[in-house]
C-alpha cells in the first residue's frame, strides 16, 4: 500500500499531538531525561535592573557548576536554563511560565525586585513550581511555592535601629527611594526607634532614579540628626553619597547606616565617598570562616580577581545548595516533597550556619553591621544572634 | 529656618538652574531648529559621561600625576565625541525622518535603547566610578555653617562659559546667522541660498556635543551607568517644553523657574511630592500657554 503524503502527515501529526498532550502525565517535573535535572535561572540581564541582578546569575551558575563537579544531585547533573527577565515584570511572568510548563524545571532561582516576584508568584503557584528568591525584601508575603533565602525587613531594620540607638544616637532622619521596600522598612523602623527611646526628626522620599539631593541634604543639615537611616537604592545612591561628600558630611562626622548598599555598589559610588559609613546586611565579603573563604576564592577564580561579592550574590549561591539538600533529603524532585524537606533545613553557608524556619519558608539569619573601608570592603563591627524570620510583623 | 540654611538653599536653586540649563540647551536648539524630538538626548549625555570615565582611566594608567587636570580635557573630549556621533547620526539616520515628528520620536527612542544596551555590553551593567579631581572635592566655607560644594561651583562656571559661547556662536558669527535664519523661515532661507541641510547637520551635531558636555560635568555629582540618560531626560524635556521650544532665552528662564520651584518645594515637602507639584504646575501652565511660557512670537 502506498502511503499518500496526506495520510502520512495526518498520522504523524496525530501522534505528535498525542505525545505532547500526554507529556505532562508521562514525565514528572524535573524530567527523566537521561541523568539530568533542570534548573531555571530567571533574572534581568538587560534593562534598568540588570545593574543589580546580572551578577546574581554568576553566583548561581557557580553553585551549579560546583554541584555538577561533585557528582550532581542524587547522581543527576544539573542542566541550567537561563532566561532574561529584561527588567520588565510581565516578561518575568512569561519566562517563568516557559521555564515551568515547557522546560519542566525542578526549581527556578530568580527575581530581584518585589515587583518581579509579585508578577511571577501567580505563575509559580498555578504551575505548582518552586521559586528561590535571593533578595532582601520588605516581607509581607509567604507563598507555598516560594522559598525566601535573604533577609526580610524585620531581620535587618530592627537589629540595625536598636544597635544605632545604643551606640550612635537617638535622633534619626529617614531617607529612602519612593517605592514599597523603603516605605515598608521605615514603617517598621519608626515604632522600633520610639521603643528604643529615640525620635524621628524627618522622613523623606525621593523618586526612583532621582539624582538631585542638595535640598534634602540641607534639610538634614537643618535638623542635625545623630543618625541617618538610608533606604535609597540604585543609581540615586551614587548621587546621594557624592553630594553628601561635597557638602562635607562624611563617615567621620556623621553616623549613616545604609540598608541597600553592599560591596558591589561601592566602586560605582566611589569608595572614598563611602568610607566610614555603615551598612547592614546578612553577609559581607570580609566575613571570616572556611566556607566563605572557599566561596570568595571560587568566585574570583571563575570571574576575575577584581569582582566583589555581596549579600544578594551569596543568597543566590546558597539558594542552589538549599534546593539540592532539600531534594536529597526528600529523595525526590517533587515540589511538595522538596518544600516539606526544607522545613528546618540547616546549611553551612558562607554567611555562617543558617536554617529554614519550620513553617514560613524564610531563613533564620544574622543581621550584621559593618563599616566601609577605603577599599570598598566592609569591616564587621556587630553581629546579631540568629533572628527568627517574621514576614508579617505586628507593629 | 536659620540664615545659613537659607543661603545654602538659595545657592541650591542657582546650582540646579545651571544644571537644568546645561542639560536642556542642546535639546532646545535641536528642537527649535528642526522640530526633531531627540529621545536619545539622555544617552548622548551618558556617552559624554562614559568618555569622561575613559579619560580618567587613561590618565590613571598613564599619567597618575596629571589626574588633577583630567576633567577639563575630558569635557572637551566629551564634546568632540558626541559632536562627531551627532553628525554621523544626522547624516545617516535623522535626515530621512524630517517632517515626520512621530516617527523621529519613535526612531530616536529606539536608538536610545540600542545605546543603553551597548553601554551595558561595553562597560557592564553596574555604574562605573568616575573620580573627582582633588580640587573639586569638599566644599568652600565662606563663613561658619555655610558650605558651598565646589563641584557645583564648577558646573555653574561651565554653564556660564557654555552659555556665552553659544550666544556668541548664534549672534556673532555667520553660522549663527544661518542657524537663526533657518529656524525662523526654512523655505525662505533655502531660497536665498543657505544650504539648509548643512545647517541642520551642524546644529544637530552642536546640540549633541552640548549633551556630551553636560553628561561629562554631571559625573561630578551623579552616577555614570547605562541608564544614566534616563535620569535626566524627563527633566530636560520639561524645561524645554515649559520654556517654549523656539527660544534659548525661554529655555534659560524656564530652567530658572523650575529650579527655584524644585529646590524650595523639596525643602518644604518630600522629594516625590516636589516633583509631582512641579509637573502639575507645568501642566496647568501649558494648558493656558500651549506654546510654552516664553515662546517667541513668530509669524507663520
Amino acid at each position: 500500500m502506498m502511503l499518500s503524503r496526506r495520510t502520512f502527515l495526518k498520522g504523524t501529526t496525530a501522534a505528535a499531538v498525542a505525545t505532547v498532550s500526554t507529556a505532562p502525565f508521562m514525565w514528572p517535573r524535573g524530567g527523566w531525561a537521561q541523568g539530568t535535572v533542570k534548573i531555571g535561572i530567571l533574572h534581568s540581564l538587560t534593562g534598568t535592573i540588570a545593574i543589580a541582578e546580572a551578577s546574581v546569575v554568576d553566583a548561581e551558575k557557580l553553585a551549579i557548576e560546583e554541584i555538577n563537579a561533585s557528582g550532581g544531585v542524587m547522581g543527576r547533573k544539573i542542566e541550567t536554563i537561563v532566561e532574561d527577565g529584561a527588567s520588565d515584570w510581565p516578561t518575568f511572568a512569561e519566562k517563568a511560565r516557559k521555564l515551568l510548563d515547557r522546560d519542566k524545571v525542578a526549581a527556578i532561582m530568580g527575581c530581584y525586585t518585589s515587583a518581579s516576584r509579585k508578577a511571577t508568584l501567580p505563575v509559580v503557584e498555578r504551575s505548582k513550581g518552586l521559586l528561590y528568591y535571593p533578595t532582601y525584601y520588605e516581607g509581607l508575603e509567604q507563598s507555598p511555592n516560594i522559598m525566601y533565602t535573604a533577609q526580610e525587613a524585620t531581620q535587618s531594620v530592627i537589629a540595625a535601629v536598636n544597635w544605632l540607638a545604643q551606640h550612635k544616637g537617638k535622633s534619626f532622619y529617614l531617607i529612602g527611594s519612593d517605592y514599597i521596600w523603603p516605605r515598608t522598612t521605615n514603617k517598621i523602623a519608626k515604632p522600633t526607634i520610639e521603643k528604643a527611646g529615640g525620635k524621628v526628626l524627618g522622613e523623606d522620599y525621593i523618586p526612583l532614579g532621582n539624582v538631585e539631593f542638595a535640598s534634602v541634604i540641607n534639610k538634614i543639615k537643618a535638623q542635625k540628626p545623630e543618625v541617618i537611616l538610608s533606604t535609597v537604592v540604585g543609581g540615586s545612591n551614587v548621587a546621594f553619597y557624592k553630594q553628601l561628600q561635597a557638602a562635607e558630611i562624611n563617615g567621620k562626622n556623621q553616623a549613616l547606616l545604609a540598608l541597600a548598599v553592599s560591596e558591589e555598589e561601592a566602586s560605582g559610588i566611589g569608595t572614598e565617598n563611602l568610607e566610614g559609613f555603615l551598612s547592614c546586611m546578612g553577609y559581607f565579603q570580609s566575613l571570616k570562616g572556611g566556607s566563605n573563604d572557599k566561596f570568595v576564592k571560587a568566585f574570583k577564580a571563575k570571574y576575575g580577581g577584581n569582582r566583589v561579592v555581596g549579600d544578594t550574590l551569596e543568597c543566590g549561591y546558597i539558594s542552589v545548595y538549599l534546593w539540592k539538600m532539600a531534594a536529597e533529603k526528600a529523595k525526590s524532585f517533587d515540589v511538595p516533597a522538596v518544600v516539606a524537606a526544607s522545613s528546618e533545613l540547616e546549611i553551612d553557608a558562607p554567611e555562617g550556619k543558617v536554617k529554614f524556619h519550620k513553617l514560613n519558608h524564610h531563613l533564620w539569619k544574622h543581621a550584621r553591621i559593618g563599616s566601609f573601608r577605603k577599599d570598598g570592603q566592609i569591616d564587621m563591627i556587630y553581629e546579631s544572634p540568629l533572628i527568627e524570620p517574621n514576614p508579617f510583623p505586628k507593629i | 529656618m536659620s540664615f545659613d540654611i537659607a543661603v545654602m538653599q538659595a545657592f541650591n536653586g542657582l546650582s540646579l538652574f545651571t544644571v537644568l540649563a546645561l542639560m536642556a540647551l542642546g535639546l532646545a536648539i535641536i528642537f527649535g531648529l528642526m522640530g526633531v524630538i531627540n529621545m536619545a538626548h539622555g544617552e548622548l549625555m551618558a556617552m559624554g559621561a562614559y568618555t569622561t570615565y575613559l579619560t580618567a582611566v587613561v590618565f590613571e594608567r598613564l599619567a597618575p600625576t596629571l589626574l588633577s587636570v583630567y576633567l577639563p580635557i575630558a569635557v572637551v573630549l566629551a564634546f568632540t565625541v558626541t559632536f562627531a556621533f551627532g553628525l554621523g547620526l544626522e547624516r545617516s539616520f535623522i535626515r530621512f525622518l524630517y517632517h515626520r515628528p512621530l516617527d523621529t520620536m519613535l526612531a530616536t527612542w529606539g536608538l536610545s535603547l540600542i545605546l543603553q544596551q551597548s553601554f551595558r555590553s561595553l562597560f557592564g551593567p553596574r555604574e562605573v566610578g568616575v573620580p573627582s579631581p582633588s580640587w573639586l572635592r569638599g566644599a568652600w566655607q565662606p563663613m561658619g555653617g555655610i558650605s558651598i560644594p565646589l563641584s557645583r561651583l564648577f558646573i555653574i562656571g561651565l554653564t556660564v562659559v557654555v552659555g556665552c559661547a553659544l550666544y556668541r556662536l548664534l549672534f556673532a558669527t555667520r553660522w549663527g546667522l544661518r542657524i537663526r535664519a533657518v529656524t525662523q523661515n526654512r523655505a525662505m532661507s533655502g531660497a536665498v541660498g543657505i544650504d539648509t541641510a548643512r545647517v541642520d547637520a551642524v546644529t544637530f551635531a552642536i546640540g549633541s556635543g552640548l549633551a556630551g558636555v553636560a553628561g561629562s560635568a554631571f559625573t561630578m555629582f551623579a552616577s555614570t551607568g547605562p541608564v544614566t540618560g534616563q535620569q535626566y531626560i524627563v527633566d530636560t524635556f520639561i524645561v524645554v517644553v515649559f520654556g517654549g521650544v523656539e527660544s534659548l532665552l525661554g529655555t534659560f528662564l524656564s530652567a530658572f523657574t523650575i529650579a527655584q520651584m524644585q529646590s524650595w518645594l523639596e525643602f518644604m515637602l518630600t522629594g516625590s511630592m516636589a516633583k509631582a507639584s512641579i509637573l502639575l504646575c507645568v501642566i496647568v501652565a501649558l494648558y493656558f500657554r500651549p506654546a510654552g511660557l516664553f515662546a517667541a512670537k513668530v509669524r507663520r
